[in-house]
């Protein structure tokens, strides 16, 4: 059985990392999950979280939001919207995304009275990304 | 006969002229680099979005439980078009076969009965179109601020065209921008977003059945939204690249005819001080055989 996989993460932007990996830790939509080598073919979106890298060379962090993960036979893809490695996250990096939720949040409670899965879905947005803030210490 | 003195004056204009030419397309050329390293950054994302998007829309297909950015709304009535073009001048060719294209599709639309709706993004498209389809127009998004084009400015984009959906503003929306082939080829294109279509990679044989997570129609829904911002960024990127090589071939042009131009005026300007200087000398010669 191998024990590592290629491990792809790109941003619409550019490509962060293309390694070979030994399990990669997801914050998938319904909940965090660790996809090894051998995984079954999956698709999942993405919640916004700490993607966690292990590889023979160390392991890695990446904050992701938006996007999916694609485990296939031959390796994982991550697509994210944003994905900005842990090592370069600082607290302005967050309050930017906080602030951005809570605009979309307000923006949301605004205009779509009608619609409670959007201001849900901003408010839980938010939630997420302040946890983000406390699971990473900044 | 135009006069030595004019003549020098126009020289030194036409050589002036050549000098900042010659510098745009230096510019032109720095900046079609990093627009195509970025055009280039962007292609993985692109192509695998479009893939996994592919592969999901098969699946699920047009069955009536498929969200409207796939199926549609069903009819084919109002259309939006949104034409990307740059926000500045002085690059060939470059905007005016985008809104060519944009004004063809836009009266054969018409002529068929159709009603049309223009949102443009650059202000050249939008000068070079108002006169003709100016009462279609129902927005307009400004980056002339914007340095180097980001993917938040697709998000921007794309949030407006959704809301517009939403609102039941339209049922068809294609976009127009310029491919970028090579730096004197640029073919401007139309590609229709919403309904979404992906044209299936023909590479789809590994037959990996997925498990999705949360459902098939719950990750659509999802993505769908995001697959019209990865598409309107990856023109946005290709029209950037685009622009920067139409702009350095019309000033590689414009240089090279400002030094034929300087070329047939120093010839003039010799000439007409030989013609002065012979003159003269005639004046001389006649006026010392007269004593």
């Amino acid at each position: 059985m191998a024990d590592t996989m290629q491990f792809d993460l790109v941003s619409p932007e550019r490509s962060l990392a293309s390694l070979q990996v030994t399990a990669v830790q997801i914050p998938g939509a319904d909940g965090d999950m660790t996809a090894m080598p051998m995984h079954a073919p999956t698709i999942t979106t993405l919640r916004p979280g700490l993607l966690r890298v292990e590889s023979p060379a160390g392991n890695s962090d990446y904050v992701v939001s938006g996007g999916f993960a694609e485990i296939g036979a031959d390796g994982v893809s991550v697509l994210a919207e944003k994905a900005i490695p842990v090592t370069e996250m600082t607290r302005e990096h967050l309050d930017e995304l906080i602030e951005a939720a809570r605009a979309a949040q307000a923006a949301a409670q605004e205009t779509k009275e009608e619609h409670h899965s959007l201001v849900d879905d901003a408010t839980k947005l938010l939630a997420d990304m302040e946890a983000l803030g406390e699971h990473i210490n900044l | 006969m135009p006069n030595l003195k004019d003549l020098k004056n126009r020289i030194e204009s036409v050589k002036s002229t050549r000098k900042i030419t010659k510098a745009m397309q230096m510019v032109a050329a720095a900046k079609l680099r990093r627009a195509q390293e970025s055009a280039e950054e962007a292609r993985p994302y692109t192509k695998r979005f479009n893939a996994v998007m592919g592969g999901l829309a098969a699946s699920v297909g047009s069955s009536a439980s498929a969200p409207r950015l796939l199926r549609g709304t069903g009819s084919d009535q109002t259309h939006l078009l949104v034409v990307m073009t740059s926000e500045r001048g002085l690059c060939g060719g470059f905007n005016s076969s985008i809104a060519k294209l944009a004004r063809l599709k836009a009266q054969e639309l018409k002529s068929a009965g159709k009603t049309v709706k223009i949102l443009t993004v650059g202000k050249k498209g939008r000068d070079n179109l108002k006169r003709d389809l100016g009462d279609a127009y129902v927005g307009h998004v400004d980056l002339s601020e914007v340095k180097r084009v980001g993917y938040v400015n697709a998000q921007d984009i794309a949030r407006d065209v959704l809301g517009r959906f939403d609102a039941g503003d339209f049922d068809v929306a294609t976009i127009f921008f310029s491919e970028f082939v090579n730096v004197v080829t640029q073919i401007p294109t139309a590609q229709q977003i919403i309904p979404a279509s992906f044209e299936t990679a023909e590479g789809e044989s590994d037959g990996a059945v997925y498990d999705y997570e949360p459902s098939e129609e719950a990750i659509l829904a999802d993505l769908l939204p995001r697959g019209v911002a990865t598409q309107i960024f990856a023109a946005l990127l290709e029209n950037g690249a685009s622009e920067q090589g139409a702009r350095m071939s019309a000033m590689d042009n414009a240089t090279r005819n400002a030094g034929d131009m300087i070329d047939q005026l120093t010839i003039k300007y010799n000439r007409t001080r030989q013609a002065a200087i012979t003159n003269e000398l005639i004046e001389i010669i006649s006026g010392a055989e007269a004593l």
